[in-house]
């Protein structure tokens, strides 16, 4: 369905622009019809960078994304639109995903309008009122409201709602859970399950680990814009292989069991990797050496469907 | 839920805000003093009626200048004048800003540099010489050209502020998701950035008015201004020069000093009124 | 008895009515317990944490006494309560790391921070770097603008200098928010050394993530809606939970292990009240999946077992 192939971007940064800062740095990975894919790492590794190249929102330095075989680059404006009726978006904060101003409502006008221009009002208000119903709304408790009198829960189903008015085949999910609370999250993220088995495919942004071991069924860990590991998500959580990875493991939270070792290092001040692996100022294994100071070590495949990012791992 | 509805809402809540509606009623008795005024003159404009100053009378309804020109007469005519300058210059001024400031903010890049530059050549060429080398080649000057003169070269200021805005609206969520439901740019800036700073727009229209004005008063004052014609810029400098300040012939600056301070001020008590009317989290408190 | 707070009632005034954020909380902290205060957005978390150091602007005190170390705080009224804060009582406000000013370098934030406080600078220069070093942060970091840690290090730095003074209660608004697992635990750890190092005597640590809380917190105390729930030791809270919403909620938690194809998990149908007009009774009744006659009536919040605090109609009979 969707493939992304070596996809980097830049940003020129400096007084001058004269350094470019890597944000995403060729990385490649693909989702299937279907598949819901959980996108982790943590705070600037260039998680929401790589939703919005596949939104077409920031543009692509080099490497390629193909939606169904197509390369999204080539998509002229004219086409644009019927890119956007098969591939959507949901961000962090839903109350700024809508123009404060106007009611809530207005975002699914604006869909009308678009998309649906010929579509007559009746039938228009029947299918808008399937799509709330679809994401466990009461339109009549949430029609007509501006956004701040709706709870994060409710304008994040709002937001869901929007897209599945259309044909959709892909949905770029960024943190949107995360602003909301423990109890709403998990109906939100049910939501999405119950629509990835309808043939959905989701890449699930998160830096929260248990939520994307509840939904999905491969994960990716980036790291500085790398993909460090990736694979099946029972794999990557039950046997992580990269250093980072075993990392994060450790670090999640546990109800029933305490932290084991106080293993966390924080690392220094943010610095500019341009050449070796990304990880290699924090790594601590044995096996690092000078190679992985030379070379960026790239992805191996260590077992079936499970790959890492690591010269201790190089054949 | 369709559009003329949420038209009315804001039309319900503009006519139920008290400050929206003070500003509103301060404007429009100017407005219709500019307006009819004129009508009512009992002399006609900047001749010389009287022997010399007098006070109000039932004769002369503000009295008369130290030259025994009719100050009524001048009131009204000067407050058209100032209307007209006021719109023409302080609007071409908001529209132009409004224009570079859009554009700039929201597609960034090299647009906004190029964009940027013009704003600073702009404001950096000084206003008086362009209007020295002016003044030399247009013997008859007229309201029309000192507005749109005015307007020209003061909308900078209004094009960084508007920049500034629309750069920081548009990295907001709800502009992706625009973007993602196909909407032209130009849609996107009229219908969802724009309405975002209705409020602000009508303020830098605001400062705008209040800066043509006051620009007007000044070049008036100078010998820049129109060569026919009353102001109020002009009468409160003829006053000044006729040493009205010092004689005490208060009718002759008061009246055009309270008209500029009053349309002024009520234009700003509808601006706070409009925040509170466009923005619904202000509206419910 | 470090702390002690009875009937604290704390409301906003609004041009609307009164926002009832914080009803009658009444529970004490030990010498050295962490305690995790939990609950959703909006339940008031922030209104008791802050309403220990600062009213500020709507907030309106209306009864209660708060004891700390035997001694009553004056916290209705601001200039009494100047000789406590920071030196007393230290608090991390929610978004403290956007809140530092950008334009300022570090060290010059800490200067003011405690000439305001009418301490000596230079006789606390040599403790204050003892700290940075304990927790990994070069001394540079002082010549730094905020803009330039990254938010690990910005909150280890407001931890530091919140505890400074070694205050004896330390309240954490959402620290760890923001953050990704591996800082968060490296914060929420620090923040267990600091009590162990006797920097802080007790601490309340708010966040609506009760998972971070399991790890650290010696007890939870949960709050619905501006009324306490239930307080009892971390184990308890998470095992055998005894309030519906603490149930609930903790059943709503996706852990590593679990997944959607095998287990479903549930949220809490409904909605939280508004607290401008809160339901009379435990304001948790209209979701409750107990609520019975007697829920019309505000639950007394009572101590069931030994240091396990319940308010709860249904509770009380069960144990009855
Ligand atoms: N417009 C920009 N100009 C320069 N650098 C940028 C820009 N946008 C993002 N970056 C940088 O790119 C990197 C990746 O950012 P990105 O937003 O993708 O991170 P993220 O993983 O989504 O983080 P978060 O969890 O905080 O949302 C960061 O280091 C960020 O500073
Ligand atoms: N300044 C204010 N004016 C009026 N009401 C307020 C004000 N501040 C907070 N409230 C209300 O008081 C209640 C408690 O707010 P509080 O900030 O304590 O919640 P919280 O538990 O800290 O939530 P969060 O997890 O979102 O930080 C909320 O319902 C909120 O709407
Ligand atoms: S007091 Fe009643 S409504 Fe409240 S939690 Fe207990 S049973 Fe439910
Ligand atoms: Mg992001
Ligand atoms: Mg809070």
């Amino acid at each position: 369905m969707l493939k992304l192939s070596e996809i980097t971007k830049t940003y020129k940064v400096g007084t001058f622009g004269g350094k470019s800062l890597y944000a995403v740095r060729k990385v490649s990975f693909d989702i299937k019809d279907g598949e819901v894919i959980s996108l982790i790492g943590e705070s600037g590794s260039g998680k929401s960078t790589i939703g919005r190249m596949i939104l077409k929102l920031t543009s692509i330095t080099s490497g390629s994304i193909e939606f169904n075989g197509q390369d999204i680059s080539t998509i002229k404006k004219a086409d644009l639109k019927d890119y956007y009726s098969h591939v959507q978006g949901v961000f962090q904060d839903p109350f700024s995903s809508c123009n404060p101003i106007f009611k809530a409502d207005r975002i699914f006008e604006i869909m009308h309008e678009e998309f649906f221009p010929s579509m007559p009002r009746e039938e228009w208000d029947e299918k808008l009122v399937e799509a709330l119903h679809c994401v466990g709304l009461n339109p009549e408790h949430v029609q007509n409201k501006f956004p701040h009198q709706l709870s994060g829960g409710q304008l994040q189903r709002f937001l869901i709602a929007r897209a599945l008015l259309l044909d959709l085949k892909f949905l770029v999910a960024d943190e949107i859970i995360s602003m909301l609370d423990a109890s709403t999250r998990i109906d939100v993220l049910n939501l999405l399950a119950d629509l990835k088995s309808h043939g959905l495919s989701i890449l699930f942004i998160t830096h929260d680990l248990s939520l994307g071991y509840y939904i999905s069924e491969r994960a990716v860990i980036l790291y500085k814009g790398t993909v460090v590991e990736m694979g099946e998500t029972d794999k990557i959580y039950h046997t992580p292989l990269h250093p980072y990875t075993q990392m994060l493991m450790a670090s999640v939270p546990h109800l029933d069991h305490k932290w084991e070792q106080k293993t966390t290092d924080l690392g220094g001040k943010v610095e500019d990797i341009t050449e070796g692996c990304v990880y290699f100022s924090r790594c601590p294994l044995e096996g690092k050496g000078e190679q992985c100071r030379a070379d960026i070590p790239p992805l191996v495949e260590v077992e079936p469907g499970h790959q890492v990012a690591c010269c201790c791992f190089q054949k | 839920m369709s559009e003329p509805k949420k038209k009315n809402e804001f039309l319900y809540f503009a006519m139920r805000n008290g400050k929206l509606k003070v500003g509103a009623v301060i404007v429009f008795i100017f407005v219709l003093i500019a307006i009819f005024g004129p009508k009512f003159a009992r002399y006609p404009l900047n001749e010389f009626v009287a022997g010399g100053p007098n006070p109000p009378s039932a004769d002369f309804y503000m009295g008369t200048t130290a030259y025994g020109q009719d100050v009524y007469a001048q009131f009204v005519y000067g407050l058209g004048t100032t209307f007209i300058v006021g719109i023409i210059g302080g609007g071409l001024a908001t529209l132009l800003g409004m224009l570079v400031g859009f554009v700039g903010g929201y597609k960034g890049g090299w647009v906004d540099e190029v964009l940027n530059i013009i704003t600073n050549i702009i404001l950096v060429i000084p206003t008086f010489a362009l209007l020295l080398i002016m003044v030399a080649y247009l013997k008859l000057r007229g309201v029309l050209i000192e507005s749109i003169f005015i307007g020209l070269t003061s909308w900078p200021w209004a094009a960084r502020a508007i920049r500034a805005q629309t750069f920081s609206l548009a990295n907001r969520e709800f502009v992706d998701l625009a973007k993602l439901s196909g909407m032209k740019t130009m849609k996107i800036l009229f219908r969802e950035i724009a309405p975002n700073m209705m409020s602000y727009l009508f303020m830098t229209f605001i400062l705008q008015f209040g800066g043509a004005i006051l620009t007007a008063a000044t070049l008036d004052f100078i010998g820049l201004g129109p060569t026919q014609g009353v102001s109020l810029g002009l009468m409160m400098n003829w006053a000044t020069n006729g040493s009205a300040l010092l004689l005490g012939y208060w009718w002759w600056f008061v009246p055009p000093g309270i008209a500029i301070t009053a349309v002024v001020g009520a234009l700003y008590i509808m601006n706070v009124g409009l925040d509170e009317v466009f923005n619904p989290k202000l509206r419910e408190m | 008895m470090s702390l002690n707070i009875e009937n604290l009632t704390v409301y906003y005034q609004t041009l609307k009515g009164e926002v009832h954020a914080l009803e009658d909380a009444s529970f004490s902290l030990t010498d050295g317990e962490i305690m995790g205060l939990a609950g959703e957005s909006g339940c008031g978390k922030t209104t008791l944490g802050t309403s220990l150091i600062l009213l500020n602007g709507r907030m309106r005190y209306i009864r209660g006494t708060v004891l700390l170390d035997g001694q009553e705080l004056p916290i209705w009224d601001n200039r009494g309560m100047d000789e406590f804060r920071f030196k007393q009582v230290s608090l991390i406000p929610q978004y403290a790391m956007s809140a530092m000013n950008p334009t300022r370098r570090i060290g010059k934030m800490v200067h003011e921070l405690i000439e305001a406080r009418h301490e000596d600078y230079n006789e606390i220069m040599p403790e204050l770097k003892r700290r940075l070093d304990l927790v990994e942060l070069p001394q540079e970091v002082l010549k730094l603008y905020p803009i330039e840690l990254s938010g690990g290090m910005k909150q280890r730095m407001v931890m530091v200098l919140s505890t400074l003074l070694n205050p004896s209660l330390l309240i954490a608004d959402e620290i760890t928010s923001a953050l990704d697992v591996s800082t968060q635990k490296a914060v929420v750890e620090m923040l267990a050394e600091f009590r162990d190092r006797k920097f802080v005597k007790s601490m309340i640590v708010i966040t609506h993530d009760i998972s971070i809380l399991s790890q650290v917190a010696d007890s939870i105390m949960v709050m619905y809606a501006g009324q306490l729930s239930e307080k009892a030791p971390t184990e308890t809270i998470i095992r055998h939970a005894r309030h519906p919403y603490t149930k609930l909620l903790i059943s709503s938690l996706p852990k590593v292990g679990i997944k959607y194809s095998e287990e479903i998990l549930h949220g809490i149908p409904g909605k939280p009240p508004l607290l401008l007009d809160p339901p009379i009774g435990c304001r948790f009744r209209d979701r409750c999946p107990v609520a019975y006659e007697k829920c019309t009536q505000v639950p007394p919040f009572l101590e069931l077992d030994k240091d396990h605090f319940v308010a709860c109609w249904k509770e009380f009979e069960e144990h009855a």
